[in-house]
């Protein structure tokens, strides 16, 4: 099982993958909003989605854990 | 000419001690270097001089003692590119590369002649460290261990040094990367630490790998220490190589312009950059439409990508580019980040490589995270280096320029010496939406009718990108020129030229309280 960790502060403005998706390394797994940038969150690795930890609108700071990845 | 049998007999103990010292340590330590992909020493050097164009000091160095071929380390000055280099080596196959009293003594001696003949350093590092049974003949008296690092840090700025690990740069010895201006690294072999995982474990009980603890990797991309990853140790060598090419021998002198090539074909800046200030693109697409193919020389690639920090050419004219990143963390300067710009400032600042400033930032990043890390005496170092470079500074406005970015990115109060927009530039304290809003929230949230709200933030966005105008800017001299995209690269050629003979004194006085 893999962590997909927030590089940065900011809210989350939108999820692209959903638990039990199947995902790819350099995916945009999610968007984050920070200092009104749009910045897409990549996976590191890829494997199956197991739990978004975030919800849309939802405040993630640096380090926190968005999503877990299965293998 | 007929020998006499006696100078034949003094000539075969000279081969015979020669043959030994060429040969390294034992063979089995041969063998394992092979093993991990590791080449000897002086087959390293082979690659590293121009057709074996080099000649050595103190190879004798403890030829009594039997098993320590010339002590460890081969020391020697030669061409490298047609230039000279002098070069210290570590030999690995001798007491895994450790380093004994003459050891010391043979390093001080080659960066000595580098400070005499004002030519680049070169270490090529693969050393367990001290020789914890000689300690007291090389670690603390005036030509010991400390001593090598004085010398580095005296010649810092003065001539080139360059530091390849190949394999461990351990405790102390690991000062010899860090006080290099360059530090290329080959996966899986190299590592720096001051305690090693064995120490770790016995010292603070913390258990973990090697590679976790100060390899290659964490070091290019976690630590910031190694600038330059390489798989092998031949391609750190022609890396080495290929970053010498850009520089000069000494501060004194100049990089010299080589022939000019065309940019790699690609698409227009016009199709590159999106209009949309908040939405992503690679800044790499762009700097490739702007200098002469194949000629960037990344430096910390894989560290703070939010930054991109290399050395290029354009129409054959050296130059050392920052540009910000929006496809990694939006652009937003980090701490690690205002360091890995600091740095690369004071690189080129120190031999004269004039420096572009490719500008698209929203800003250094705030929040507690941030904060208690200390952005702001980073932020300080990044800003302090760029003010006081007095190599040629261009400042290129791409796209936004916000608060403490602009200024970081040599804006118009840093003195660069043209401050370029291109049509999609927009410089501001802060963006639209967060002016805004910090201006008139009382007023937003006094609205009751959200349709009529959200008319009012509109209106006053409007009026607020109208203020931002960069037609204004340029209006109010602020910007002193602005440039259809696709003129970029012959506009920078041509400025680059005309600003060769710059001269800025500096300030009188000792030197500035850095901030750290």
């Amino acid at each position: 099982m893999k962590e997909l960790k927030a590089s940065m502060a900011g809210t989350v403005l939108n999820v692209l993958a959903a638990e039990g998706q199947a995902i790819t390394p350099g995916q945009a797994v999610l968007t984050i909003e920070s200092m009104k940038m749009e910045i897409p969150v990549e996976a590191e690795f890829g494997g199956t989605v197991e739990k978004i930890h975030v919800e849309i609108g939802g405040f993630v700071n640096e380090g926190d854990l968005l999503i877990t990845v299965g293998e | 000419m007929t020998k006499t049998t006696e100078t034949t007999g003094y000539n075969d103990r000279l081969e015979q001690k020669l043959a030994k010292i060429f040969a390294g340590g034992q063979q089995k330590y041969h063998d394992k270097m092979k093993e991990s992909n590791k080449l000897f020493v002086r087959d390293r050097l082979k690659l590293l001089f121009d057709d074996e164009n080099y000649a050595e000091d103190g190879r004798f160095a403890n030829v009594e003692a039997d098993d320590l071929p010339a002590d460890g380390v081969v020391t020697a000055i030669g061409k490298v590119n047609g230039e000279t280099v002098c070069v210290m080596a570590n030999d690995s196959t001798v007491k895994a590369g450790s380093w004994g009293s003459r050891t010391v003594e043979k390093i001080i001696r080659i960066q000595e002649t580098a400070e005499k003949m004002q030519v680049p350093m070169l270490y090529l590092v693969d050393s367990a460290g001290a020789r914890i049974t000689d300690q007291l003949d090389m670690f603390p008296n005036r030509r010991g261990a400390g001593k090598i690092f004085h010398n580095q840090v005296r010649m810092s700025g003065m001539v080139p040094q360059v530091c390849l690990l190949f394999g461990p740069s351990a405790a102390g010895g690991a000062y010899i990367p860090a006080f290099c201006d360059i530090v290329i690294m080959v996966d899986g072999n190299a590592s720096m630490y001051l305690g090693s995982p064995r120490m770790a474990e016995k010292v603070i009980g913390e258990k973990v790998t090697l590679e976790e603890m100060g390899g290659a990797r964490m070091h290019c991309t976690v630590s910031g220490v190694g600038d330059v990853l390489v798989a092998t140790e031949e391609e750190a060598i022609s890396e080495a190589r290929r970053y010498l090419t850009n520089f000069p021998a000494n501060f004194a002198m100049k990089p010299e312009k080589i022939e000019a090539k065309a940019a790699k074909a690609g698409r227009s800046l016009e199709a590159i950059i999106p209009e949309n200030q908040n939405a992503p693109f690679d800044m790499y697409e762009l700097i490739d439409q702007l200098v002469d193919e194949g000629s960037f020389f990344d430096i910390k690639k894989l560290f703070a990508g939010e930054l991109i920090t290399g050395i290029a050419r354009i129409d054959g004219q050296v130059v050392g580019i920052l540009a910000n990143q929006p496809k990694v963390k939006g652009g937003v300067l980090f701490g690690d980040s205002a360091d890995k710009g600091a740095k690369f400032i004071n690189l080129c600042d120190a031999f004269s490589i004039p420096l572009l400033f490719l500008a698209d930032v929203p800003g250094f990043m705030i929040g507690t995270k941030v904060e208690r890390a200390g952005i702001i005496r980073h932020g300080a170092k990044f800003i302090a280096a760029m003010s006081s470079a007095t190599v040629p500074k261009i400042s290129v406005i791409v796209r936004k320029a916000y608060g403490a970015g602009l200024y970081a990115m040599a804006g118009p109060a840093f003195e660069p010496d043209v401050c370029i927009a291109l049509p999609t530039a927009q410089i501001a304290v802060m963006g639209p939406e967060a002016a805004v809003n910090a201006v008139y929230s009382n007023k937003i949230e006094a609205i009751e009718d959200p349709k009529e709200r959200l008319q009012y933030v509109q209106q006053k966005h409007q009026e607020y990108k109208e203020e931002i105008d960069i037609y204004r800017l340029a209006s109010e001299l602020i910007v002193d020129e602005i440039v259809a995209p696709h003129q970029l690269r012959s506009v920078l050629s041509q400025r680059l030229s005309f600003y060769e003979t710059k001269d800025l004194p500096l300030p009188y006085r000792k030197h500035p309280i850095y901030p750290v």
